[in-house]
C-alpha cells in the first residue's frame, strides 16, 4: 500500500470519529476551538526550561479523548508522523546549551537537554490537543466555528475545500504512483525525476478540476459568498466548558506546580 | 411557456489556442422536448453544453434561452433557467455534506430559510436520496453521487435540464434507475451522451454533431437506425439496434 493510500484510510478514520455522538460532540465547536487555542497559548507561554509544570496540561487532551472516545492509537500514530519537525527544531539544544541545570544523584543534566525535552513535551501536548479537538468536533464544524468567529472568509473556504478535495487528490496521486510502479520494472521506488513529473501532472489536474468546480459553483449562482445554515447555538453548557478550561489553564499557569521540582 | 425555449442560430466558437469547436450550428428546442446530443470525441458536444448555461459566451451567432439572449449581462437569468449536471459529480458536490450542497443554489437565490429547507427536501425526495442528507459526498457511491448532483440542480427549479454524460461510470442498475428517474421529469432535457441506447430510451429527438457542425437532427429512432448517417459521424449503431451477434436476428422497429 502506498503512502497516499494509507493517508486516504486515515482520513476516513478521522471522519468516522467525528460522527460519534457523545456529550462532548454536542458542545459548541466555538467553545472547543477557543479552549484549545487558550490551552496552546498557555503551554507555549511557559519558559523554555519548564518540564513538570507542563504536565497538568495533559489533562485537557486526555479529558477530550476519554469523553469523546478517541482511541490512543489514533493520536499517537499522528503524533509520530509530525514528530520529526519537533525533533529537528530542538536537536541542537543539548549541544549548544551545556550549562548544568539539574542534578539527579550523580548525573548532571544540562540546560540544553531540559529545554529539548520541554520542547518535545510542548509539541506532544499542543498537537495532541489540536488533533483530539478536531476528532471530536469534525473538520466542517471547526471551519464553521472559525467562520462565525470572523476568521477571514478566504481562509475558511480554503480549509473547507482542502478537506473536501484532499481525498480526491490523494486517490489520484495513489493511482498515478501505482501506474508508475507497474512500469518501472525492478527499480525501487520513485526517482526524484519521477516525483517531479508526478507532482507537475497532479498540479495541472488539480488546476483543471478547480476550474470545473468553479464553473459548477457559478452555474448555481455563486457570487463570492458561501452561505451555510447557522446551526450553532452557544448554550450554558458551552459557556461552562469554555470558562472551566480557561480557569484551569490560568490556574496552572499561575500556581506553577512543578517549578520547585524543575529548579531544585 | 417561452422560457423553456432553447434556440441556437449560427453558433460558433473557436478556442484561444486554435481549434474551432463549433462552426455555425443552429437548432431550436421547444418546451418539454427531450433531446440527445451525440457525436464522437471532439465533435463539439462539451463546447455546446458549456454555452447552454453561460460557462462560455457565444463568439459568433446567438443563443436564446427562454426570453433572453445569452451574454455577459444575462448570465444570472440564464443560469437560473438552465440547470447543468456535470459529467463528474465530484466537481459538482463541493460542500461538506449533501444537505448543504443541495441548499447551495437556493441560498444563492437569497430565499428565506424555510423555502430553502422545502426545496432541498423536495429535490432530495424526488431523486430518492433524502436519507443521505447528512452524509459527506466522498462517502457516496457513484449512483448516489449522480442522484445528489441532479438534486442540487433541481433545487434551483430550472426550466431546462442539461446533462453531460449522465450514464458514464454507472453500473447497469444505477444506470437503469437514473433512466427511470429522468423519464419522470417534465423539464426540457438536453442530454449529451456516448451511450446511444440511453439516448434511444430517454430522448425522442437526437442532434448528431460532427466536427463542430450539426450532422443530422431528427427523431432518435430514425437517426440511430441509419447506420450510414452514424458511420459518417464516426459513431456506431446502439447495441439495441444491432443484430444478435450469434444469429443475426434483429428486432424490427415498432
Amino acid at each position: 500500500m502506498s503512502k497516499a493510500e494509507s493517508f486516504l484510510l486515515s482520513l476516513a478514520h478521522t471522519n468516522r470519529l467525528s460522527s460519534v455522538h457523545t456529550g462532548l460532540h454536542a458542545i459548541d465547536p466555538r467553545a472547543k476551538v477557543i479552549a484549545t487555542l487558550a490551552g496552546i497559548l498557555t503551554i507555549v507561554s511557559h519558559d523554555r526550561y519548564t518540564l513538570i509544570g507542563l504536565l497538568p496540561y495533559a489533562s485537557y487532551p486526555l479529558f477530550l479523548a476519554l469523553w469523546g472516545q478517541v482511541p490512543a492509537g489514533y493520536v499517537f500514530s499522528r503524533l509520530l508522523v509530525v514528530s520529526p519537525f519537533a525533533v529537528f527544531v530542538g536537536i541542537f539544544n543539548p549541544l549548544i546549551d551545556r550549562t548544568p541545570l539539574v542534578q539527579v544523584y550523580s548525573i548532571t543534566i544540562s540546560a540544553g537537554w531540559v529545554s529539548f525535552l520541554s520542547l518535545l513535551l510542548r509539541f506532544v501536548l499542543t498537537v495532541s490537543a489540536a488533533l483530539v479537538m478536531v476528532a471530536v468536533t469534525g473538520f466542517r464544524e471547526v471551519c464553521m466555528a472559525l467562520g462565525r468567529m470572523h476568521v477571514p472568509r478566504a481562509i475558511v473556504v480554503q480549509l473547507l475545500f482542502l478537506h473536501r478535495y484532499i481525498s480526491l487528490i490523494a486517490s489520484e496521486a495513489a493511482r498515478m504512483i501505482r501506474a508508475y510502479r507497474l512500469r518501472s520494472f525492478g527499480s525501487s521506488g520513485l526517482s526524484l525525476k519521477g516525483y517531479a513529473r508526478l507532482t507537475g501532472t497532479l498540479l495541472l489536474r488539480s488546476y483543471d478540476r478547480a476550474q470545473r468546480i468553479y464553473s459548477a459553483m457559478l452555474c448555481r449562482g455563486f457570487d463570492g459568498t458561501i452561505r451555510v445554515r447557522n446551526q450553532l447555538h452557544f448554550r450554558s453548557a458551552d459557556t461552562l466548558f469554555l470558562a472551566g478550561w480557561i480557569a484551569f489553564f490560568i490556574m496552572v499557569r499561575l500556581v506553577k506546580p512543578g517549578e520547585a521540582l524543575t529548579h531544585f | 411557456m417561452s422560457h423553456h425555449l432553447l434556440q441556437a442560430t449560427e453558433l460558433g466558437y473557436t478556442y484561444p489556442d486554435g481549434p474551432t469547436a463549433l462552426s455555425g450550428i443552429s437548432f431550436r428546442i421547444t418546451h418539454g422536448e427531450s433531446v440527445a446530443i451525440v457525436g464522437s470525441n471532439g465533435a463539439g458536444k462539451s463546447t455546446l453544453l458549456q454555452h447552454l448555461n453561460g460557462c462560455l459566451v457565444p463568439q459568433k451567432g446567438t443563443l436564446r434561452v427562454g426570453d433572453v439572449i445569452v451574454a455577459e449581462s444575462t448570465l444570472q437569468t440564464v443560469r437560473r433557467t438552465v440547470g447543468m449536471v456535470f459529467q463528474d459529480p465530484d466537481d459538482q458536490l463541493f460542500m461538506p455534506n449533501v444537505y448543504e450542497d443541495v441548499a447551495f443554489g437556493p441560498a444563492n437565490l437569497g430565499l428565506p430559510a424555510e423555502d430553502i429547507e422545502l426545496r432541498v427536501m423536495q429535490a432530495l425526495e424526488t431523486t430518492g436520496v433524502a436519507h443521505l442528507r447528512t452524509r459527506a459526498p466522498y462517502h457516496l457511491s457513484g449512483g448516489e453521487k449522480r442522484a445528489v448532483a441532479i438534486a442540487t440542480v433541481l433545487a434551483v427549479w430550472p426550466d431546462i435540464l442539461v446533462l453531460d454524460e449522465p450514464s458514464s461510470a454507472l453500473d447497469p442498475r444505477a444506470r437503469r434507475r437514473l433512466l427511470e428517474l429522468l423519464k419522470t421529469f417534465d423539464h426540457t432535457k438536453v442530454v449529451a451522451t456516448h451511450d446511444l441506447d440511453f439516448a434511444l430510451e430517454l430522448c425522442e429527438r437526437t442532434i448528431i454533431l460532427s466536427r463542430g457542425n450539426v450532422h443530422a437532427d431528427g427523431p432518435t429512432k430514425e437517426l440511430l437506425a441509419h447506420s450510414e448517417i452514424l458511420r459518417a459521424a464516426e459513431l456506431e449503431p446502439p447495441v439495441s439496434a444491432q443484430g444478435c451477434p450469434m444469429c443475426g436476428w434483429r428486432k424490427s422497429n415498432d
